[in-house]
């Protein structure tokens, strides 16, 4: 199986998810497509590892992962605690800090 | 090599979709096929350990606190379909897709040589392999995260936390309040009606009837009101019914006067 | 030399100047920083001390120049005793500056010419501190007013002891500060505190003359000190000793109050007597006269710049003397007749060798009479609560006798009666002046006359004729510390011409300025001299028939008088001409300039400023606070990275 077809599916996802970002409103959404952005980078990482016969790259993607677990867990209390206060998980709407 | 081509165009297309879809709700469902197809994936490329760990953490984990903070914000919630910022939409599909091509050219412009495959580096397993790397050579990589992880658990906890500002209130402080309501403004002091009284189902979705057999709006979910997934019943229910039981219990001469006393008992 | 004599021998060997070549000091001398260091220390200790030093304070500032003059005395006598060859000793005390091939040694140089001066201004200096115990004895600030004083006296003494011109540079400013802080001593007046900034601001343009000689000095020879600069003198070209000449006469000016520069000193009266006495009187104003002597290995070789020298005594001689006639103030008259008689001893000095002698010889009389005078009028003020409008005095000569007798001893002192010293030393003046131009003679000649018209004038409305005192006036005479220096000075007034018996103090400074030349005069001495008493006496009477004890003096100044009294009441319009030729245009030149800034170089940053602002107003608008606009920058130049990337790769 080629490497290259592993990394161009990672690079799709990743566009993806990126495009996600830009176009969705909802705050859980928009994290959901940093998730899949993340993933994607994780797949190439692994992809990279099998191709270079080393498991640094799996070192790596565990890392990812565990710091993508902690950053949902902060993400999602911050979304939280401004849906409390704004009744609205709307990333439009925190637009305060502004000219 | 089959799990490629089977799992790569489901994955973008799901990955499409959680980008399109309206509602949350479908968005996390369909992430959640892209990352277990990613854990096939592993597994497919000689990583098992990982595929364990996306099955766990990120589908199991993650993905499971998407939900619930989805149902704690409502799970009702979908983007309008007026966007905000002008021309956002257009400027992100034109960069996003110029970004992408610019990958897969990128990509694809690349000479790799031949995977190497990991058979050597998991020769004790994989497990074993990636132990080795992490308790060696990143075990401070290792040990930072763990301070990490405890400190987004602290901060989670900080931001979710919400101070109690006033006293605790007990069953019988809603009891007076209730009385104190139904003195005020008249506000019924029990309980609202259940669905389906009257009605001709008694499912959670259709209304019970008032006595002049009309729905009754509080009888239902809220929610189900804002889906629009209220049963309407009409007066006119109530006399199918009545023909209905009157063609079963009696065919050759029941009173329609009897039976809708009788029904309503 | 002036053009007169240089149509002589050029360049005889007496006219190169006398090069200056101390001795190193031994015995007494050796304590000759000690001259200086007293009063510094008084200085020092009556400044910093402040309050708690009030009780003693006048006593200690008292003390200090009395010590230095003792000290001075000491080796004075120490000096007579030496040939003339020995008589220039040096002391170094440190090295001040050290810069490549630049150094200046602070070193104190003690010859015949600065011992006279050091025993002028500590004994006159002494006096007139006795005298401020007293006069200054209801001044709060009495102790602060000795500390200036002690001041003033350390940095003149550093003036006329330094042994380079860059130290006297230093005792110059210091002197210039000492100055300004006692003319503005009472600054709670307005008056005196404008009089103290004019002082300053004039003395400045002098001082830039003195600055601009070092440099000059420096850049020519390489040193700056006496030794350097007169050895090295007679190798320079005529043009280098011209500007230097100038520059140094430029200098002179300012301190001496000779025209042009002449207009500080007629407001310097603002400050207490005393100070009028010592500093605007005996000693401050004749450095200017010492610079001239002390340089005259420069003047020597630079016969424009001496002419000009004569010119500006000459002319500030008459335009003193003009002024000193039309002034009601009684300080002010005397201050325009200090600037006349420098402008006696500042063209005496110019003649040259026939000069030098006689005005180092009139500026110690007139350190003696001028400063009893000043005391005097201090007196006066003390009995009269402080007035200075001679119209408000007469018939003062009862009220306050020994005022009245040591006044009238330096009176007769100043217009140059028979006998006194200060007939002798204008006397020679005069001579001089006449044997070496008759245009000089004649000028020097009417100046005397005027001198005995405004002093005979002074002298008759303060203590002759009717009392014209205020109603709340009640002339006493002063306490004995005020009057015991009065008569020690009138003393003097009487005997300074002993120093011209046996022409002793022209051999005196043989060391220093070389032997006198003696000019043949078309007619005999004594002629001249029976002139002289004869033009003093015309002014006399002229005064006598004016303000004599027999006229009425009107209670204000009369305003219906001539265009030439107006003109010497208005200074001779030297104020006047110096805003029509330097504020004026200076105050125009700096709108200008505010303008130039306002407009040009503040418009230009506003505009700037402007710009940056409208387009930050504009540009912020991106900031919309949308986080999803921030992350499509950002996605777009992630774009433009791989975009950028892959340029690099695939080309």
């Amino acid at each position: 199986m080629n490497t290259e077809h592993y990394l161009t599916l990672s690079a799709l996802l990743f566009t993806i998810g990126a495009t996600g970002v830009l176009v969705r409103r909802n705050a859980i959404v928009v994290f959901m497509s940093v998730e899949l952005m993340l993933n994607a980078t994780n797949l190439a990482f692994v992809s990279f590892s099998r191709a270079h016969g080393q498991l640094d790259g799996q070192v790596a993607a565990f890392f990812v992962m565990v710091v993508a677990a902690a950053e949902v867990v902060v993400g999602l209390a911050i979304i939280v605690a401004i849906f409390r206060s704004r009744r609205s998980a709307s990333v439009d709407d925190a637009s305060l800090l502004k000219y | 090599m089959i799990a490629f081509w089977v799992l790569a165009p489901l994955m973008v297309v799901a990955a499409l979709g959680m980008v399109l879809v309206r509602k949350a709700v479908h968005s996390a469902l369909l992430l959640a096929v892209v990352m277990v197809s990613l854990a096939v994936l592993y597994a497919a490329q000689e990583a098992p350990f990982l595929f364990a760990v996306q099955i766990i953490v990120y589908t199991g984990a993650i993905l499971m606190l998407f939900l619930f903070v989805l149902m704690l914000v409502g799970v009702d919630s979908s983007d309008s379909v007026v966007e905000t910022i002008p021309g956002q939409r257009l400027a992100a599909t034109a960069v996003g897709l110029l970004f992408g091509l610019l990958l897969v050219l990128g990509v694809a412009q690349a000479t790799l040589s031949a995977s190497v495959g990991l058979g050597e580096a998991n020769a004790d397993g994989n497990v074993d392999a990636l132990a080795t790397l992490l308790f060696g050579r990143y075990i401070l990589a290792f040990e930072i995260t763990s301070a990490l992880l405890i400190t987004a658990a602290m901060g989670a906890m900080v931001l979710a936390h919400r101070e109690r500002l006033s006293p605790k209130q007990r069953q019988s402080d809603f009891a007076a309040q209730r009385m104190r309501d139904y003195a005020e403004s008249g506000k019924h002091p029990g309980p609202l009606p259940v669905p389906g009284v009257y009605a001709r189902h008694n499912a959670v979705d259709t209304p019970a009837l008032l006595p002049d057999g009309s729905p009754s709006s509080i009888s239902v979910s809220r929610s189900l009101q804002s889906r629009g997934l209220v049963r309407t019943s009409s007066p006119t229910d109530v006399e199918r019914t009545t023909a209905e039981l009157d063609a079963a219990l009696d065919p050759d001469a029941p009173s329609a006067g009897h039976v809708e006393r009788g029904s309503g008992r | 030399m002036s053009p007169l004599a240089l149509s002589g021998t050029p360049l005889a060997s007496g006219e190169a100047g006398v090069p200056v070549v101390p001795t190193a000091v031994d015995g007494v001398f050796s304590l000759l920083w000690l001259v200086v260091a007293l009063p510094a220390l008084g200085a020092l200790v009556l400044l910093v001390g402040g309050r708690r030093t009030d009780r003693w304070g006048h006593l200690l500032g008292c003390a200090m120049p009395i010590g230095s003059f003792l000290l001075a005395l000491v080796m004075f006598v120490q000096l007579l005793g030496r040939d003339h060859e020995d008589r220039q000793v040096a002391q170094t005390l440190w090295t001040w500056l050290d810069v490549g091939d630049y150094t200046v040694q602070m070193g104190l140089l003690f010859d015949p010419l600065s011992a006279l001066f050091v025993l002028l201004i500590t004994g006159v200096g002494s006096l007139i501190h006795i005298y401020s115990v007293g006069y200054m004895a209801h001044d709060d600030r009495r102790r602060r007013f000795f500390g200036y004083l002690n001041l003033f006296v350390t940095a003149m003494l550093v003036l006329v002891l330094a042994d380079d011109y860059l130290a006297v540079f230093l005792g110059w400013e210091g002197v210039g500060l000492a100055s300004y802080l006692l003319i503005g001593f009472w600054a709670h007046k307005d008056s005196a505190a404008t009089a103290a900034n004019k002082a300053f601001v004039v003395n400045r343009v002098g001082d830039l003359g003195m600055s601009l000689a070092v440099m000059l000095m420096v850049a020519t020879f390489g040193t700056s000190s006496f030794v350097g600069v007169s050895a090295g003198m007679p190798e320079t070209s005529e043009a280098v000793a011209t500007v230097l000449g100038l520059l140094l006469l430029l200098a002179a000016c300012g301190k001496s109050a000779q025209v042009p520069l002449q207009s500080w000193l007629l407001d310097a009266m603002e400050g207490p007597t005393p100070v009028s006495a010592l500093i605007h009187a005996a000693t401050m104003v004749t450095a200017g006269v010492y610079l001239v002597v002390r340089s005259n290995f420069v003047y020597e070789l630079a016969p424009v710049a001496q002419t000009a020298v004569v010119i500006v005594g000459l002319v500030t001689l008459l335009v003193g003397a003009v002024i000193g006639c039309a002034k009601d103030d009684i300080k002010k008259a005397l201050a325009g007749s200090t600037m006349s008689q420098i402008g006696y001893m500042m063209l005496a000095a110019g003649i040259g060798p026939a000069g030098y002698a006689f005005a180092i010889f009139h500026l110690l009389t007139h350190g003696f009479f001028k400063a009893n005078m000043f005391l005097g009028a201090g007196s006066v003020m003390h009995a009269t609560n402080d007035d200075v409008d001679m119209r408000h005095y007469g018939a003062l000569r009862k009220a306050a006798p020994i005022t009245f007798a040591t006044f009238a001893f330096g009176y007769l002192a100043i217009i140059g009666f028979p006998g006194f010293s200060g007939f002798f030393s204008k006397d020679h003046i005069i001579e001089a002046a006449f044997g070496e131009n008759w245009v000089y003679g004649v000028g020097a000649l009417l100046g005397a006359g005027i001198t005995a018209f405004y002093m005979t004038r002074v002298m008759l409305m303060t203590f002759f004729g009717e009392r014209r005192w205020r109603p709340d006036v009640h002339p006493h005479e002063s306490p004995a510390v005020m009057t015991t220096p009065l008569v020690v000075l009138a003393a003097g007034s009487l005997v300074g011409g002993v120093l011209i018996l046996g022409d002793w103090i022209v051999e005196w400074l043989e060391p220093v300025v070389g032997p006198e030349e003696h000019h043949e005069l078309f007619v005999p001495a004594i002629v001249l001299t029976g002139l002289i008493v004869l033009t003093v006496l015309a002014g006399v009477a002229v005064a006598w028939s004016r303000y004599g004890p027999s006229q009425t003096i009107a209670d204000t100044a009369p305003t219906r008088v001539s265009a030439a009294t107006r003109a010497a009441r208005a200074d001779l319009y030297g104020d006047a001409l110096n805003e029509a030729v330097f504020m004026r245009p200076g105050q125009k030149l700096t709108a200008a300039l505010v303008y130039v800034d306002d407009v040009l170089i503040d418009g230009t940053v506003n505009a700037l400023a402007a710009l940056v602002g409208g387009t930050s107003g504009t540009a912020r608008r991106l900031q919309t606070g949308f986080v999803r606009s921030y992350a499509l920058t950002m996605l777009g130049g992630a774009l433009l990275a791989i975009a950028a990337t892959l340029a690099v790769t695939l080309s």
